[in-house]
């Protein structure tokens, strides 16, 4: 099926020149500072050198055990945070294009159908992983390997998750995000689409036909802005609107002015997407500064370039509608305040409102775009101990209950773990070795049920 | 601004950038080009029975990204008419008569053609001989070519049938494929050559298709041997020009040959004893126009170092080459790495710790690689610095060790009385 790509890709592949020179400029570090930057450590002068001798299998390989979402990867990692901006030769500004090398390689798998996995010996154990998104998949491809089978429970019809709902397709396209999870199911990995664990599956079951469970199901949709007329027409959730846009299904007619509440990267997505789909301004509302905005800089860069305009130290304050559909938005200045001793960094200053400095902005659709919900009740009906909404995991990831593990979103933390695809392939890596341990380890199985706490 | 005036035994060129008798000077349209460019000389294709040339005949060897770092080729020499080569010379050098013309030529061994082709060239108006004992392939098969250069009594017999004949100059060209260069150029001393120029290609095989496993280049699926030459055997040529330069033997000026690219090239032949140099594979690679920056680039050297004319530095450094054993055994330096520059790739521990002496110290500090030596062990290999991608990051120093200087031939007689 053909997805919309909503315009040109903003990274398009390397020609054959540029990859030679790319490949070949790589300095081949000892004990690379660019692999230690990446959050699955792929030896990247290894796989790099491996394309600069025309031995792309081995390349792929390098990177795809490392890394099995190394395809979306090699396409949406911030790497001038992470591997770029470990490249010696960052400090001259000339870092090689390890993402785009990357991609090259996989690529060529994908190009060329190359068989680069297989399956190890079975193991007579399976497990169950519940959400198909890139901790999931990476849980999932690498207990194949080790042998084990293993169920995949989704409540999408695509597996991929994020990575084929909610990321903009000029970042990451959904038939490479759907090629990547296909590679998982060809490994042998059995996928139950459109199940939603805690409505259609329980729990109590999935602890009795499995030996031990991945919970790698992600965050909820974007909550509630909690506004009076948040019900209006043309009042869209950022995740519900990218996904329909990807997919191609309608979006409704999002009129001249769209404002988009959040300055994260699904804000960014959100705006960019809904700019390339013809509103004429598209403007990010943030009640933080520039400099609060949790959008990496390249995202923030790339927006202004596709020509969003942004405005900050506001926050809407009622949502105002004309028959039902929205017509502006009331908006009240912020201003940030010292938060007082003991919270993170990055929330040492909140935003607090002006009095009387209200004022109204047209809007024909407003897009939510202010982080994600926790799945509470699925947390809740597991029996898993969470930390204000995220689930608490030891180093080998595994939850508060024995044999049940989690990667993923779902353990993302502020200020602790990054909520990336990379981390969340890394994690899924792990579950998957913790997991393996735990099922060849009676010793570890002895007390299932509820861990000492 | 320096005076690159060129002497080669008398043979005048406003610079002592001259193109090698090889495919750029094949004909008129192309010396003319040259001289357009500022090449001081050229010495022609060589002349002689035309041959019939074969299709492929050159191949390169890459290194990574640099391409041509060596060439070799399978061609021969001139393929076009005698008559019709000498009327461009003619027409060059009534157009450029600064510029120096050389006749490159190859001859079966007999007196009678040798002394026939040496005048029909001569009424061209040359201005000298480069004979051609080096061609590696083809015409060494015809008992020409390196065939001629690997035995001396030959080279000397043929040299003095030239010398005979010729008004002007005589240079004889070198083949590296023999085991010591000296004993062809002693031979071209006492047939009475007036110079000699160095290197002639080396033999080589540039590789195999492993897709095809064909030779590179191949001649409807064969090849054979042909004439390297290009930045790689640049080495080869600068130890050759300097044995020939430090026999009191040979004792004739030295054309130098081999690699030439750039005007350092150039400078670093002159210091080791070569009169000028010779180039075909730069131009090659990139055309003439590499003469300009040559010219420009030696003269602004000369200037900055206050030398006026080439002789100030012909030979300058030659002998500062001499044997193993007259080297300085107490002379010792260590690596030093400049923190400032380090880039932290860590090239420099892996050569130590795995082809050197595990000398260089590599700690993690928030989590970047310090790497330091330890010099009271480093043996002062340089490893680690011709690795280093950084430019004077890592930085040989000399240790005060109180020694006086003491060769191995100093020490080994002492030990002996």
């Amino acid at each position: 099926m053909d997805y919309p790509t909503l315009g040109e890709p903003i990274h398009k592949p390397l020609t054959e020149l540029e990859v030679k020179l790319e490949a070949n400029r790589c300095l081949n570090c000892y004990d690379a500072p660019c692999m230690n930057a990446c959050p699955t450590h792929i030896d990247v002068a290894s796989f790099i050198g491996k394309i600069a001798t025309g031995n792309l299998k081995g390349s792929a390989r390098v990177i795809l055990d490392a890394n099995a979402m190394g395809a979306s990867c090699a396409r949406v990692c911030p790497t001038e945070e992470l591997c770029e901006g470990a490249c010696v030769y960052k400090k001259d500004d000339s870092p090689i294009r390890i993402g785009d090398l990357q991609r090259y390689a996989i690529d060529w798998v994908m190009d060329n159908d190359v068989e680069i996995f297989t399956p190890g010996p079975s193991s007579g154990k399976h497990v169950a992983i519940i959400g198909g998104g890139p901790a999931g998949l990476s849980a999932a491809r690498d207990l194949r390997r080790f042998g084990h089978a293993v169920t995949i429970f989704d409540s999408n019809d695509q597996l991929g998750g994020l990575n084929t709902y909610g990321i903009v397709p000029f970042r990451l396209s959904a038939e490479v995000a759907i090629w990547e999870a296909q590679q998982v199911v060809k490994l042998g990995a059995n996928v139950v689409t459109n199940a939603h664990v805690g409505r259609d599956i329980t729990l109590a079951s999935l602890l009795k036909d499995f030996d031990a469970v991945v919970l790698a199901c992600g965050m909820g949709r974007v909550p509630k802005l909690a506004i009076p007329g948040e019900e209006l027409g043309g009042v869209l959730d950022a995740l519900d609107f990218i996904e329909r846009a990807k997919l191609g299904k309608d979006v409704g007619n999002l009129g001249k002015h769209v404002a988009v509440i959040g300055a994260g990267n699904t804000a960014i997505d959100a705006l960019t997407c809904a700019k390339r789909l013809g509103a004429e301004h598209v403007t990010m509302y943030y009640r933080r500064g520039e400099a609060e905005m949790t959008a990496y800089e390249f995202e923030y860069d790339f927006a202004k370039m596709e020509g969003i305009e942004f405005r900050f130290f506001c926050a809407p304050k009622r949502i105002i509608g004309e028959n039902g559909r929205v017509s502006a938005v009331e908006f009240i200045r912020t201003e940030l305040v010292a938060a007082g001793e003991g919270v993170l960094e990055s929330l040492m200053h909140v935003p607090k409102t002006i009095q009387g400095s209200e004022f109204i902005e047209p809007a024909d659709t407003i897009i939510s775009a202010i982080g994600q919900s926790r799945l509470l009740d699925t947390f809740a009906e597991l029996g898993i101990r969470t930390r204000e909404g995220v689930v608490d995991v030891d180093e080998s990831l595994q939850t508060s209950r024995h044999g049940v593990f989690a990667a993923g979103d779902c353990i993302f933390e502020k200020g602790t773990r990054e909520a990336m695809v990379v981390e969340a392939a890394e994690q899924g890596k792990v579950a998957a070795r913790s997991v393996d341990a735990y099922l060849n380890d009676p010793s570890l199985r002895h007390g299932s049920g509820q861990a000492p706490a | 601004m320096a005076n690159l005036q060129s002497n080669l035994a008398g043979i005048k060129s406003p610079n002592p950038f001259w193109l090698a008798s090889a495919p750029p000077t094949n004909s008129g349209y192309q010396v003319l080009r040259a001289f357009d460019a500022g090449w001081g000389g050229a010495v022609w294709k060589t002349l002689g029975t035309p041959i019939v040339n074969v299709t492929s005949r050159f191949a390169a060897l890459d290194y990574k990204q640099n391409k041509i770092i060596g060439l070799n080729n399978i061609e021969l020499i001139t393929d076009r008419p005698l008559e019709e080569n000498l009327q461009e010379i003619r027409e060059c050098k009534a157009k450029y008569p600064d510029r120096a013309i050389i006749g490159s030529l190859m001859e079966v061994p007999e007196r009678g053609p040798w002394h026939e082709l040496v005048k029909r060239v001569q009424a061209a108006g040359v201005d000298g001989f480069e004979l051609n004992f080096g061609c590696p392939h083809g015409m060494s098969e015809r008992g020409m070519g390196a065939a001629v250069g690997q035995h001396p009594d030959i080279v000397e017999m043929i040299t003095a049938w030239v010398v005979e004949a010729a008004e002007v100059p005589v240079i004889v060209k070198l083949t590296p494929n023999i085991t010591d260069v000296r004993a062809t150029a002693r031979a071209a001393k006492r047939g009475g050559a007036h110079a000699i120029s160095m290197i002639n290609t080396i033999n080589s095989l540039i590789g195999v298709d492993i897709e095809t496993w064909n030779p590179i280049p191949h001649v409807d699926g064969k090849s054979s041997h042909g004439g390297y030459c290009g930045p790689a055997v640049k080495p080869i040529a600068l130890n050759m020009v300097n044995e020939c330069a430090r026999d009191s033997e040979v004792g004739i000026p030295i054309s130098g040959i081999g690699g030439v690219s750039t005007w350092q090239d150039a400078v670093e032949f002159f210091l080791l004893g070569a009169t000028n140099v010779q180039v075909c594979t730069a131009v090659m690679h990139h055309g003439f126009r590499i003469v300009e920056d040559m010219i420009d680039g030696l003269s602004n050297y000369m200037d900055s170092r206050g030398i006026g004319a080439l002789d100030g530095l012909i030979g300058q450094a030659q002998n500062k080459i001499t044997t193993w054993e007259n080297l300085n055994l107490n002379y010792q330096i260590v690596a030093e790495i400049d923190q400032e520059k380090c880039i932290h790739c860590s090239k420099c521990y892996i050569a130590c710790e795995d082809a050197a002496h595990q000398c260089i110290d590599r700690v993690l500090v928030d989590d970047v690689a310090m790497l330091k030596v330890d010099q009271n062990h480093c043996v002062g290999c340089n490893l680690c610095m011709m690795v280093c991608p950084v430019e004077d990051c890592i930085e040989m120093v000399q240790v005060a060790n109180g020694l006086p200087p003491e060769s191995w031939k100093q020490r080994s007689s002492t030990v002996t009385a």
